[in-house]
């Protein structure tokens, strides 16, 4: 339930609609396109429907500025989910969404409902799920608080999911001090479709029924809106307390294979899935999108609980449970399918053609009008509560320049960043390596299932997810990425890398990205600097979709992650589907042979703002950012397809967290393999090895392709230097260039001291520093 | 004529579709048996796959254990026919009574998901005949409640009667330990399957069907299921030699 | 300084359960299935967990004070679980101190 719904305070004294979290200019507007005051009914329906989380009223305006079309978009924002065409007929869904507030109330809980909820959005546009990325954010790892949330949300997350029958392929697990009190959990799901089976959210055909399947309603996730339970029945009965949300991943597995059987059976006008809002959501957003209304016959809906409310009936957010639209004549084939699978099924109502949401108490005839005696207990236009539901222009203002002072004698510029007096840059390394943004996340992978489905392609956590496509040579490639360190200090820059950094992984395993998924997790939006935040984010997004020619498909918006005094950094989670055409030509980002040549394709830059080596040197770096030129990350995947297309590349992995060293630890650890390179140093070491400036990939190809490789690079207008050669137990990078001499000088060298770690340690340390960070040592 | 076996399908399996897959590339033809019905459609032999039988809920594999495909499969290993069970499947088997012991809840309390090396220890069974003696399998392991318990004088009575079928081994294929990271769930003598004594029904937990394919690492469990399919296709063809005089 | 302490060991139970008006996906599934068993009439399953443990305490009042506490705080999750205490009786009386 949303979290703007104000708590349920002093009821008595406050007005009703305050209480349920309307503004009085909201109940004015409300009583505007009624022409009437409410009643309470209809006064909690469009508290859930205004709310935040269901009309997007902050941010719709902002969201209508990205890029959506394209020719291979087969569904775009407003559907349950976005498809693309990939070819032999066959369609990807993917979309990624928020379960924050939830997870933070109850972890386990709250994630497993979170993957439920992404889940249904995924076969409600009739596409079978194959696979869900999960990314996950949380404060302090040593806080018992946050240990107990991530043990909840992984293990639901897991539960769910591994349940359901879905594979957890990928995702994030980043730690910062910003979310402490607002943890984020956003999660992505892919399915497949056949392009001319795919299903849409809307209610055609005046007369044809609406048939509510799936589990029983509760008072599931009623959370504000209970103050009406106070109002109607007595304040103290416990049993009419607001109701945690409780997942059944056994109930969605059979809803899944129910729904899709539905649908093969070519039995569904339309279909949506029940998620936030419920029932009032699910009328109200398919009568709006095809123009018709629909009239909800109370009585006929299932109840898990005795003497429930209609308004609790019609705002519950039950789980698993869909309404699909159907001709009369369909009703016993549908009913059948749902009885071989167990599930409840009836018709709760008719898609009428006056385009209003009618909720009728007392039954409804055999040719749907109300029996006579019923009571019409609300009226509301479908589009009042959906497409035209109020929007807002919040006011933005960026925050005056606040610089946070910096301890006295800490670096702020770029000048030799390396911890003076002898540190060795690969004792820095491993501190990165092990440390919890950048170590390895088998602690985490490997409670969930990532292998069912007999689709995963490649070792976990290295890289993009892979999925290989049944009866074709294809292959998806999926990932998540958010930077909010950078989004911090420059929302519109972070957003803009978050994007970037997407979409080469997806390209750094041969694949081409082809559409994006997003999930803003932002603070307050009626705080200008939390609005503008949001609105920069929004515009950084853009352009670089734009630029990578990359439409966005969908996602979620998620506002109001924040306490007094603590909001989180702003977070633009993107996800990025991509498609390889022949799974053949997969590469993966371990080194693959003694003796491949290492090469480094695109050109670094300065800045050190918003790396995880600032964050673990604690450098006050915040003028120092990174550039982040579109052009060149468009050309260096371009030119990386390419070179795997032709099949000159053995391994390829982009330089991110933790800058070009850490890439090449990770390509070595993986391929259990060191190597000897070097790099050149035109400013300061600390940049030339853990610098994260964007738009730069690592790959290695066997000598004799080097000369090709080098001219395709050139007919991409990408820089190359060559960085060395794989082989040998130990990760050696000598450094060379102006920086790197002079720069050492306090530590007696004239030359910046070779970086040299032994494979073995690096193991180690990437090994063991997530669950030694979460005290899951034995 | 191909081998047709029989692939269980409860409200909850998830790994039926990928077991009728790979039974489909060891050469046999996979035949859906649904839950409701105690109609075994004549199969050659039958397999129980993994999931989430009614969620696991209660206890793994308590409440599928009553279901009428059961009571048929029962019938089915008690006259000699081919049955094996598989991670949740397994877990079926041993709540029906047809294989020994229990499969308990992780050691470490948590779902694992990944892959595992296992030695198969008989050479001479329905299940394993293709594998090389002593041979070492890779394949992945999924489940929270994989950990394989009977009391100390069942255990002893498996070890003597050869009805352990494959354990979990270490690099240097040695059976590992309860805590040894190759032993994925704390199993009591590193069990990760076992066989009747008829030698007919068997049960493991982990997937060789998701060891099927090359591109997904490991096709080491098709020399498992193509065991299964070959058994089941030399049973098929002894009963057509009788009913043929 | 001699001293006499008297303790006793009293034994609980607590008996977890989902909350009214949870889901209760366990209970169902177990519900749905009795059909299979030949079973009816049977109805309302709910399914939680039972914990046994014992106390020390001077008395009976006392121990229940710390399982309540215990229950409250780590056996049960007071937003979808409730639970009940079952006294189970004391099993011994220990008298110990230096001389008296």
């Amino acid at each position: 339930m949303s979290a703007d719904l104000a708590p349920a305070v002093a009821a008595a004294a406050a007005p009703l609609h305050r209480a349920l979290g309307l503004t009085d200019g909201e109940l004015v507007d409300i009583e505007r396109r009624l022409g009437r005051g409410p009643n309470d009914l209809e006064l909690a329906m469009f508290s859930v429907m205004w709310s935040e989380h269901c009309s997007y009223k902050s941010s719709r305006p902002l969201l209508r500025t990205l890029p959506t079309g394209g020719d291979d978009v087969v569904a775009g924002p407003g559907e349950n989910a976005g498809v693309m065409r990939i070819g032999d007929g066959w369609a990807v869904a993917f979309k990624i969404e928020s379960h924050n507030h939830p997870s933070a109330v109850e972890p386990y809980q709250g994630a497993a409902t979170g993957v439920g909820g992404i889940l249904r959005d995924i076969f409600a546009m009739g596409a079978r799920p194959i696979a869900v990325l999960d990314a996950l954010r949380f404060g302090d790892p040593a806080d018992p608080r946050t240990r107990h949330l991530v043990n909840g949300v992984v293990r639901g997350v897991g539960g769910y999911g591994n349940c359901v029958g879905v594979p957890t392929v990928g995702g994030e697990l980043v730690f910062d001090p910003s979310y402490q009190g607002n943890p984020l959990v956003n999660v992505m799901a892919i399915g497949l479709v056949r392009e001319d089976a795919i299903v849409r959210a809307a209610a055609p055909g005046p007369g044809n029924l609406v048939i509510l399947y799936g589990s029983a309603t509760g008072r599931d996730g009623i959370g504000g809106a209970s103050v009406l339970a106070s109002a109607t029945f007595g304040a103290q009965d416990p049993s009419k307390r607001p109701a945690v949300q409780v997942g059944d991943p056994f109930a969605e597995k059979l809803l899944i294979e129910a729904t899709l059987e539905i649908l093969a059976a070519g039995l569904a006008e339309g279909l949506s899935d029940l998620g936030a809002a419920g029932i009032t959501c699910g009328v109200s957003e398919t009568a709006d999108r095809a123009g018709t209304g629909i009239r909800v016959d109370l009585d006929a809906i299932p109840r898990r609980e005795p003497g429930m409310a209609p308004f609790e009936v019609m705002i519950s957010e039950s789980q698993e449970r869909m309404v699909v639209i159907a001709r009369p004549d369909r009703l016993p084939q549908i009913a059948a399918i749902c009885e071989r699978w167990g599930i409840p099924c009836g018709v709760i109502g008719r898609v009428t053609d006056d385009g209003d949401v009618a909720v009728i108490e007392g039954g409804l005839a055999p040719d749907g009008m109300p029996n006579p005696g019923a009571r019409e207990l609300a009226r509301i236009p479908a589009r009042a509560l959906a497409s035209e539901a109020i929007v807002f222009d919040r006011l933005a203002a960026p925050p005056p320049r606040r610089r946070r002072a910096p301890a006295p004698g800490i670096p702020e510029t770029a000048a030799d960043m390396l911890p003076e007096g002898g540190t060795d840059p690969g004792a820095v390394l491993l501190g990165l390596l092990g440390s919890p943004n950048l170590a390895s996340r088998a602690w985490v992978a490997e409670q969930y299932d990532r292998d069912v489905g007999t689709n995963t392609v490649g070792s976990a956590g290295h890289g993009a997810a892979v999925l290989r496509v049944k009866g074709t040579r294809r292959a998806l490639v999926a990932t998540t990425d958010g930077n909010e360190a950078v989004s911090a200090l420059d929302p519109y820059l972070g957003a803009a890398l978050s994007v970037a950094e997407a979409s080469r992984n997806v390209s750094v395993t041969g694949a081409r990205p082809l559409g994006v998924t997003n999930c803003l997790n932002f603070g307050d939006p009626t705080r200008p600097e939390s609005f503008w935040q949001l609105r920069e984010a929004v515009r950084g997004m853009g352009d670089a979709c734009r630029a990578l020619g990359l439409p966005v498909t969908g996602g979620n918006v998620s506002l109001y992650n924040e306490a007094p005094g603590s909001a989180i950094a702003p977070t633009p989670e993107i996800g990025i589907v991509g498609l390889l055409d022949d799974v053949a030509l997969l590469v993966g980002p371990a080194f693959a042979a003694d003796g491949d040549v290492a090469l480094l394709a695109g050109a670094g830059g300065p800045g050190l703002g918003g790396s995880a080596y600032a964050a673990v040197a604690g450098l006050a770096a915040e003028d120092d950012l990174p550039g982040l030129d579109l052009a060149a990350e468009a050309a260096v995947q371009a030119f990386v397809r390419d070179a795997i297309a032709a099949r000159h590349v053995t391994a390829a992995q982009d330089v991110s967290g933790g800058g070009l060293a850490v890439a090449l630890a990770e390509m070595a650890i993986w391929g259990g393999r060191g190597g000897q390179f070097r790099v050149p140093v035109p400013s300061a070491p600390a940049v030339a090895l853990f610098g994260e400036s964007p738009s730069r990939i690592v790959l290695t190809v066997r000598p004799p392709d080097l000369a090709a490789v080098r001219a395709l690079a050139g007919r991409h207008g990408v820089k190359i230097a060559e960085l060395g050669t794989v082989g040998g137990p130990r990760l050696v990078i000598e450094m060379f260039g102006e920086g790197a001499t002079g720069a050492a000088e306090g530590r007696g060298s004239s030359i910046a001291d070779a970086l040299e770690v032994t494979l073995a340690d690096l193991r180690h340390a990437w090994d063991h520093g997530l669950p030694r960070a979460l005290g899951e040592e034995a | 004529m191909s081998v047709r076996v029989g692939v269980v399908v409860f409200p909850g399996s998830n790994c039926d579709t990928d077991t009728a897959w790979a039974l489909a590339r060891a050469g046999a033809e996979p035949v859906q048996l649904w839950h409701e019905s105690a109609d075994l459609l004549g199969v050659d032999a039958i397999v129980l796959p993994g999931g989430f039988a009614y969620g696991d809920y209660l206890r793994a594999g308590a409440i599928a254990r009553f279901s009428p495909v059961m009571r048929a499969v029962a019938g089915y290993a008690a006259d000699g026919g081919l049955v094996l069970g598989i991670c949740n499947g397994f877990q079926v088997l041993a709540e029906a009574g047809l294989l020994p012991g229990a499969l308990l809840r992780n050691r470490t309390l948590r779902f694992v998901c990944r892959d595992v090396a296992i030695r198969a220890e008989r050479a001479d069974t329905a299940f394993t005949h293709r594998v090389p003696g002593g041979g070492v399998l890779r394949m992945p392991v999924a489940h929270g409640e994989g950990c394989y318990y009977a009391d100390a004088a069942t255990l002893d009575a498996l070890e003597r009667d050869g009805r352990i079928l494959f354990r979990y081994v270490d690099a240097a294929g040695s059976p590992a330990p309860a805590g040894d990271r190759a032993n994925p769930n704390g199993s009591l003598r590193a069990i990760a399957g076992v066989i009747n004594a008829a030698g007919n029904v068997a049960g493991l937990m982990p997937h060789p069907e998701r060891a099927a394919d090359a591109l997904l690492g490991s096709d080491d469990g098709m020399l498992v299921l193509r065991s299964l399919v070959d058994s089941a296709g030399e049973r098929a063809g002894m009963i057509q030699h009788a009913v043929a005089g | 300084m001699n001293a006499e302490v008297i303790a006793a060991r009293f034994r609980f139970a607590v008996n977890v359960l989902p909350k009214d008006g949870i889901l209760d996906p366990q209970g169902r599934a177990v519900e749905q299935s009795l059909p299979h068993l030949g079973l009816a009439g049977v109805g309302e399953v709910r399914v939680g967990r039972r914990v046994e443990l014992a106390v020390d305490a001077p008395d009976a009042a006392a121990a229940r004070v710390v399982v309540d506490e215990l229950a409250r705080e780590l056996l049960c999750n007071p937003l979808i679980e409730q639970y009940a205490i079952e006294p189970l009786g004391a099993i011994s009386a220990a008298r110990s101190g230096a001389g008296g």
